[in-house]
């Protein structure tokens, strides 16, 4: 079926061409809508989020302190076996700033994204969450970060009610 | 910090050859297929699972499986096959989400986005081809988080000249493949409705039925029109469960224990997606998979060979429209016999004594699974009040539902 092609016939149509219905355009917008349910685990970890705190569960085999929370060791493969709160300090593991929205558009504000090991729970457990009163060019791998949250009525037990990671 | 143990990555599991002649003498040139089924297990069965989100149903499912096996996923399983479809999860590359909960984090797994039984194949080709000698297959259905279904099942007719004529449920095309069935066999309305009072009545024994009922055929041909002729009560509603399967080679599963049940044969097959160019009235698509799961697995008279099955009736007129595609009733006989209680839980052939999907509920993708779930504790014995006395010999049958043409079929004994 292909062939070498040198030169196109015709001629663009125009975005008025379609509007006025000159050609078949087909407009659906596909709105699938979902209510998941959280879960033992994230439910529970929201809950907290709106007390101000982190929660992890701790798995007594390998001893790992799991965050975000889950009711089973995905390493150990059993269920986790306690709650333990854990700090809301720690480490960036790992970041990235990010130049482009999700629509291909240039920000004006870059948006600052990290990994942060949480001080508390096991080595490499962390949290993706943004940075924030932070010079991009001081950002690095290893600075300590502290979670600054939204005031106690603004919250409603989701990961945004920590607005985002600042350094200490 | 955990090791992963991958000593097992690179073995292959040597493969009995088989000799020119032995080979030859196999009707078809299929090989002889024995796969065992050595584990199983399971999780909700419930319109609704609000405590617990999708992983952590799977999760329940396939700790009972393994436990059922005596296998640990971290050590002894060399595959994991998921069957699911993005649309349903709400989650794009969903199959990305499947290994914790399944003990499959750094092990090889895949999804098949098709329903459970191809997802059984699929295990079956690893362990055939001495990749894997123990498999794991998992499908589940977490409807009660879709708000609206019919919105991703009309999403699946084509999008430019299918989709946007119609503003209507997705079960048009049910209507009409029902309306050609009746018209073309000669069936008997009535037949159709039979088949929902035979499910949901058997339903009421199955511990897992959600919508068991006692009910007349009146009831069900007077329940309001979905699709004409396709009634509500005809129609089956999706329910919430995870189903896991653990698999083995014919030699690792006489090592893992006694109640090993046996995949003897498995087909599966696709019509056109064009709707307007299937054949309304017939299942070509069963026909095809049947016919090879029936040589593979050396069935000579489907009729008289089972002693029990395990059909899609997703709606009422399809578990008719299967059972003649399989041959388990000649054409346009299926609904008199129906009527007349040769499928009945103590009939000749018991049919869905389960309840089937319109007795029990309809589980998306791991409908097959279901399926399949029903017959292994029938041929292990362990169905209860479901029980079918003597049962050896079990065909379990899928299919994927509006707008697909999509079947699957698999032979099993014990």
């Amino acid at each position: 079926m292909s062939q070498k092609i040198t030169s196109y016939q015709g001629r663009e149509i125009t975005p008025d061409e379609v509007k006025e219905g000159k050609y078949l355009d087909i407009v659906y917008k596909f709105e699938p809508k979902y209510s998941w349910a959280a879960g033992v685990a994230i439910s529970r970890f929201l809950t907290e989020l709106k007390d101000g705190k982190i929660v992890a569960r701790k798995c007594y085999k390998c001893e790992r302190i799991l965050v975000p929370p889950r009711m089973y060791c995905e390493q150990c493969y059993r269920p986790t076996d306690e709650w333990v709160q854990v700090k809301d300090t720690g480490t960036v593991n790992t970041f990235s700033i990010s130049h482009v929205g999700t629509d291909a558009r240039r920000l004006k504000t870059p948006i600052l994204v990290a990994v942060v090991d949480i001080d508390g729970a096991s080595p490499g457990m962390g949290i993706l969450h943004n940075l924030g009163e932070v010079e991009r060019s001081k950002i690095s791998v290893g600075m300590k970060v502290q979670a600054v949250w939204k005031g106690s009525e603004e919250r409603q037990g989701a990961i945004t009610d920590i607005r985002y990671f600042k350094p200490i | 910090m955990w090791n992963a143990t991958n000593s097992d990555a690179v073995t292959i599991f040597p493969r009995k050859s088989y000799s020119k002649q032995f080979i030859a003498d196999f009707p078809d040139g299929f090989l002889p297929f024995q796969i065992g089924i050595v584990g199983v297990g399971y999780a909700g069965f419930d319109s609704m699972t609000p405590g617990l989100s999708t992983r952590e149903l799977m999760f329940e499912a396939a700790t009972r499986a393994y436990e059922d096996a005596g296998v640990d996923p971290r050590k002894d399983v060399q595959s994991f096959v998921c069957c699911t479809e993005d649309f349903w999860e709400g989650i794009s590359i969903t199959d990305e989400y499947m290994p914790d909960q399944l003990g499959a984090v750094l092990r090889p797994l895949c999804t098949i986005s098709s329903d459970g039984i191809i997802g059984l194949a699929t295990a079956c080709m690893h362990i055939m081809s001495g990749i894997a000698d123990v498999a794991v297959v998992e499908s589940h259905s977490k409807i009660s988080d879709v708000v609206n279904p019919d919105e991703i099942a009309s999403f699946g007719y084509d999008p430019i000249y299918t989709h946007h004529h119609f503003d209507a449920d997705p079960r048009f095309l049910a209507g009409m493949e029902m309306a050609r069935y009746l018209k073309e066999t000669g069936t008997k309305r009535e037949y159709c409705a039979q088949v929902a009072v035979k499910n949901k009545k058997n339903a009421l024994s199955n511990s897992r039925g959600v919508h068991g009922a006692d009910i007349d055929k009146g009831i069900v041909m007077n329940s309001q029109i979905a699709a004409s002729p396709l009634t509500e009560l005809e129609s089956s509603k999706g329910i919430d469960a995870s189903i896991v399967f653990v698999l083995a080679s014919a030699q690792k599963a006489r090592k893992l224990g006694d109640q090993t049940v046996w995949i003897k044969g498995i087909g599966w097959s696709s019509d056109t997606p064009v709707v307007e160019d299937r054949d309304f009235a017939r299942s070509e698509y069963v026909e095809q998979a049947a016919g090879r799961a029936y040589k593979m697995a050396n069935v000579k008279s489907p009729a008289s060979y089972f002693d029990l099955a395990e059909v899609d009736d997703t709606y009422s007129y399809k578990e008719l429209q299967s059972l003649e595609a399989m041959k388990l009733a000649s054409k346009g006989k299926a609904g008199k016999m129906v009527d007349t209680g040769s499928f009945d839980a103590d009939g000749r052939l018991p049919v869905n004594a389960s309840g089937g999907s319109l007795g029990v509920g309809h589980l998306l993708e791991a409908t097959g699974l279901h399926r399949t779930l029903e017959a292994v504790m029938q041929l292990r014995g362990q169905a209860g009040r479901l029980q079918v006395p003597r049962a050896k010999k079990a065909l379990v049958q899928s299919w994927r539902g509006i707008p697909t043409a999509t079947g699957a079929v698999a032979v099993l004994g014990n």
